[in-house]
């Protein structure tokens, strides 16, 4: 009950603050409109897609991911005005707080997602309504290792560095998970596969064939999860020194 | 930390034996040394002292944002964390700002929210002279009403005992004022209030109690007026050629009397009255200048060294 308000207001204070649309909303769409509108019907070579369903899960992944590790951004700018001392002292349990954080990453990524959803309907991407449905499911799952790296970051840097941090990490995990342009051979493929952001963009995988991923695929997300949900827990307890 | 205790709202707060060490790069700090407490509930005590006297993290272990080294707290019979959960306690720290893109009404009522028992969020606009910004968002305040915020962040829960630790700090003199009367108001509700200060006045005016602390430990607890005469010890400087020191040292609220030339240096334990006496017999008296005696020279009384921090340690 208690979790469900702040869970509210958090809500209500990120959509208010428009600082992280540009990532999260702006950044996405214009590139998928970019990339996609000047041949949105053609198919990219080696993965069977159009170039508008390529790219409206490839910037869909963008966006929820930035929506996810933006909740970093916003813890670190909580804990450096004293507001996360302020909620300790407080009955709001740390699972509550947490949930908010996370509900809060979620509801933004929803909402890219649904942007790209449209740009991409609108561009041609058909779908029947299970995959729409699976290749969601699958995204929200992909998300989760996401969740907890911006819990872990904001817990663990300072508002100076954690905007550098993540752009950088937003960036890279883009590139190396196939955001931009298929990898799909050498070192850059190899590697690829073991971050969670490829699989995050393999979600494409649904339009085509209605398959998601394989055993390693999920094997990559629940690893990466539980290595970022530990370093959130050790970034929260080093940061209140709460054992 | 303790074992459970049985839920009553009596005992006030106790503080046995507690000690807090942190390691720093010059080696351990002994920021709390060992203290003794305990505040009666519907007391008002002020925590008086300088920097790094240990002030905040004695507060921070009442309230269980830190861990004691060894020493409990109880406050109203539980341990913080408890009294927290119940809603018992309420505190503004020392530093923090709010979060933004709320208006004050919506912050204090997610506050009020994660409560068991809260007052209303109206009382607590009307309490701390808010009604007025309801709906103004939290990053456009001044710094006197963001204090008032902070401080209806703190009493929305309806605590038994409130806590504020330096809440003045960045206020003008009518922002002081203003947050004392608040302050008051709310004590007077029977509320216990602990409130940590470097300003022997805020002290004086607003407290039953003053507990001075230095070094980690507390080395004077007692009424106000008992403390003031100790550390509130006034400096009165005037040009008056030709008095015996001896005779200026008869006048009323003089501990001590001295001559440099022309002139003469009086050592007031009530500036006020001798100020007073002064130039009714003596009204040549002129250039006169009367300063507080400072903190730290009470302290190096009372602690027989002198404070690490002397530089923040003001009486207005």
């Amino acid at each position: 009950m208690r979790g469900l308000v702040y869970t509210r207001y958090e809500l209500l204070r990120t959509f208010r603050n428009r600082r992280f649309y540009l990532f999260s909303f702006g950044f996405p769409l214009v590139f998928f409109w970019l990339l996609a509108a000047p041949q949105h019907n053609k198919i990219i070579s080696h993965t069977g897609l159009t170039y508008a369903a390529y790219y409206m899960v490839s910037l869909a992944s963008f966006g929820t991911m930035a929506s996810m590790i933006a909740t970093g951004a916003r813890i670190a700018g909580e804990r450096q005005v004293g507001w996360t001392r302020q909620l300790r002292i407080s009955p709001l349990s740390v699972r509550a707080y947490f949930r908010a954080k996370v509900l809060t990453g979620y509801a933004m990524a929803i909402l890219s997602l649904l942007l790209l959803y449209i740009s991409g309907a609108l561009l041609g991407v058909s779908l029947p309504a299970g995959r729409w449905l699976a290749m969601t499911g699958l995204i929200a799952v992909g998300l989760l290792p996401f969740a907890g790296l911006g819990v872990f970051i904001g817990h663990l840097v300072n508002t100076d560095s954690v905007g550098p941090l993540m752009g950088g990490l937003i960036s890279i995990l883009a590139f190396l998970g196939g955001t931009w342009f298929p990898i799909t051979s050498g070192f850059l493929h190899s590697f690829g596969q073991f971050l969670p952001s490829w699989w995050l963009v393999q979600a494409r995988n649904v339009a085509l064939d209605g398959q998601g991923w394989d055993a390693r695929g999920w094997v990559t997300v629940a690893a990466w999860t539980a290595i970022f949900a530990a370093g959130a827990a050790w970034a929260y307890r080093r940061d209140t020194g709460r054992v | 930390m303790t074992s459970p205790a049985p839920v009553q709202a009596e005992g006030g707060i106790r503080l046995e034996g507690l000690t807090k060490t942190f390691s720093g790069p010059q080696g351990p700090i002994h920021a709390v040394r060992g203290i003794d407490l305990s505040i009666a509930a519907g007391e008002t005590a002020a925590m008086l002292g300088p920097n790094g006297a240990g002030k905040s993290t004695t507060i921070d272990m009442m309230l269980g944002l830190a861990k004691p080294d060894s020493g409990t707290v109880s406050v109203f019979g539980r341990p913080p964390h408890d009294a927290v959960n119940d809603g018992l306690v309420g505190a503004m720290l020392q530093t923090g700002q709010l979060i933004r893109d709320l208006s004050v009404r919506e912050l204090v009522t997610m506050m009020a929210g994660l409560y068991p028992d809260p007052m209303g969020v109206d009382d607590a606009l009307a309490l701390t002279g808010l009604k007025d910004i309801t709906g103004q968002r939290t990053q456009k305040l001044s710094g006197g009403q963001t204090q008032r915020v902070r401080l209806a962040v703190a009493i929305v829960c309806n605590p038994d005992l409130l806590i504020l630790d330096e809440p003045t700090v960045a206020l003008d003199v009518e922002g002081r004022r203003e947050f004392w009367s608040i302050m008051r108001d709310f004590a007077s509700r029977g509320k216990t209030v602990l409130f940590a200060t470097h300003y022997l006045e805020e002290a004086d005016a607003n407290a039953d109690r003053v507990i001075l602390m230095a070094h980690g430990r507390i080395v004077a607890d007692g009424p106000t007026t008992e403390i003031k005469a100790r550390v509130g010890r006034r400096t009165l400087r005037a040009t008056l050629p030709g008095v015996d020191p001896a005779k200026l040292a008869e006048l009323p609220g003089v501990a001590s009397a001295d001559r440099h030339g022309d002139a003469v240096i009086l050592t007031c334990s009530d500036s006020d009255q001798t100020i007073r006496a002064l130039l009714e017999r003596y009204p040549e008296a002129k250039d006169i200048e009367i300063v507080g005696a400072g903190l730290e020279a009470a302290f190096l009384e009372l602690t027989g060294e002198p404070d690490i921090d002397e530089s923040a340690v003001v009486v207005q």
